[in-house]
């Protein structure tokens, strides 16, 4: 039971003055992921052949490991946000929540920098 | 906050609903109503009525009157106009939100199964609690802000600035977008729900008002404004045949604008 006034409740903490950027970037993510993901599903459907010299071949070539990393940053970006907006729409309690998302975070940081790095490794070897 | 699993008193009780016949009815059709009575105690439960339609007004508002004037009169719900303005008999009808008094009988195939608009606290039977939703209403601040001292006539407005208001000034508040929305239905703690951001739009295109950048300031929030992921149901659903999700995309468009 509680005594707080409906408005009082409607109004809440007030309004956290962003999520625009949020918004935003995740289109602008989708946008460029659109001509990256068609040129990674036809790259890799070109390829001669996929044993391990012929890929790491492929990736060392500089446009190649440059446009690799850029949709990879993009991918993941992307699902960053998109993964948080699912996390906020549903999963009730503050705790779970704050960890699902931080987790998220973790795991899309992770990722990202792991890919980057094999990207680099490869084109710099 | 999103709750999948039903509280224990709110699941329908298939076995209590009664039954109320219509011996020697010339055009017999049954409506399916939920009735729950916070009284009792019991379990909400569906009562089936059946209906001669050869003696009854053609719309689900016209059977439901009949049905509380004549078989049943514990029967609960709310009506006012009977002419789709004032908003009062929104339920849902046949699986979709709408007004029960512009609900033609003869649009439902087979009986008609009537609930009230979903995921709001019953009061009774077909009444929901909609202290939260005007609660919300009340939070937007609708009505014209101006700094500008006010002018000794009405204040102008060119014809296509008036036109910016058509297709949300119709808007009668019934409910139907935001209760069919699944988002409102997870987060209506926090989410405004899309009845209340078309009226926020209403007055961001208003050109008389002077406070556009502060009600977009009170919009930008994750929750309040960003949980609309366009479902579009608010849209589909609305008896008025208005665009709430158009009027949300064009918030988020204000939003970018003052940004980029």
């Amino acid at each position: 039971m509680s005594y707080r006034s409906p408005l009082g409740h409607a109004r809440g903490l007030g309004s956290a003055k962003q999520g625009t950027h949020h918004f935003w970037v995740q289109r602008v993510t989708a946008v460029a992921l659109i001509p990256l993901t068609l040129w990674f599903v036809f790259s890799l459907a070109r390829l001669p052949s996929a044993d391990f010299d012929a890929v790491t071949w492929w990736v060392a070539a500089p446009s190649v490991a440059v446009a690799l990393m850029l949709f990879i940053g993009c991918a993941l970006y992307h699902s960053l946000l998109g993964v948080q907006v699912v996390i906020e729409d549903y999963v009730g309690s503050e705790g779970t929540k704050i960890v699902a998302l931080l987790l998220s975070k973790f795991v899309h940081v992770v990722a990202g920098v792991a890919g980057i790095f094999a990207v680099l490794k490869i084109a710099l070897a | 906050m999103a709750q999948f699993s039903l509280p224990k008193n709110s699941t329908i009780d298939k076995k209590a609903g009664k039954v109320f016949k219509s011996p020697g009815a010339k055009k017999p059709k049954s409506f399916k109503i939920y009735r729950y009575d916070p009284d009792t105690g019991a379990n909400p439960r569906v009562d089936t009525y059946e209906i001669d339609m050869a003696a009854c007004g053609p719309m689900v508002l016209d059977a439901l009157i009949k049905i509380k004037n004549e078989v049943d009169p514990t029967l609960t719900f709310r009506r006012s106009c009977r002419e789709g303005i004032c908003g009062s008999c929104a339920m849902n009808i046949d699986g979709t939100n709408t007004l029960a008094c512009i609900k033609g009988c003869d649009e439902v195939k087979g009986d008609v199964a009537i609930y009230p608009l979903p995921h709001m606290p019953v009061v009774k039977d077909l009444v929901p609690d909609m202290t939260h939703f005007y609660a919300q209403l009340a939070s937007i601040e609708p009505w014209l802000k101006t700094d500008t001292p006010a002018p000794t006539r009405e204040r102008l407005q060119s014809e296509d600035d008036r036109a910016k208001l058509d297709g949300l000034y119709e808007c009668i508040l019934c409910a139907c977008c935001s209760t069919s929305c699944p988002s409102y239905w997870w987060n209506s703690d926090r989410y405004l729900g899309p009845a209340i951001l078309l009226q926020a739009y209403r007055w961001l295109v208003d050109s008389r008002d002077e406070a556009t950048g502060q009600r977009l300031d009170e919009l930008e929030d994750p929750f309040k404004l960003y949980r609309c992921h366009t479902i579009m149901n608010c849209t589909k659903t609305c008896p008025k045949g208005l665009n709430p999700a158009k009027a949300i995309a064009e918030t988020k468009k204000m939003l970018v604008a003052r940004t980029v």
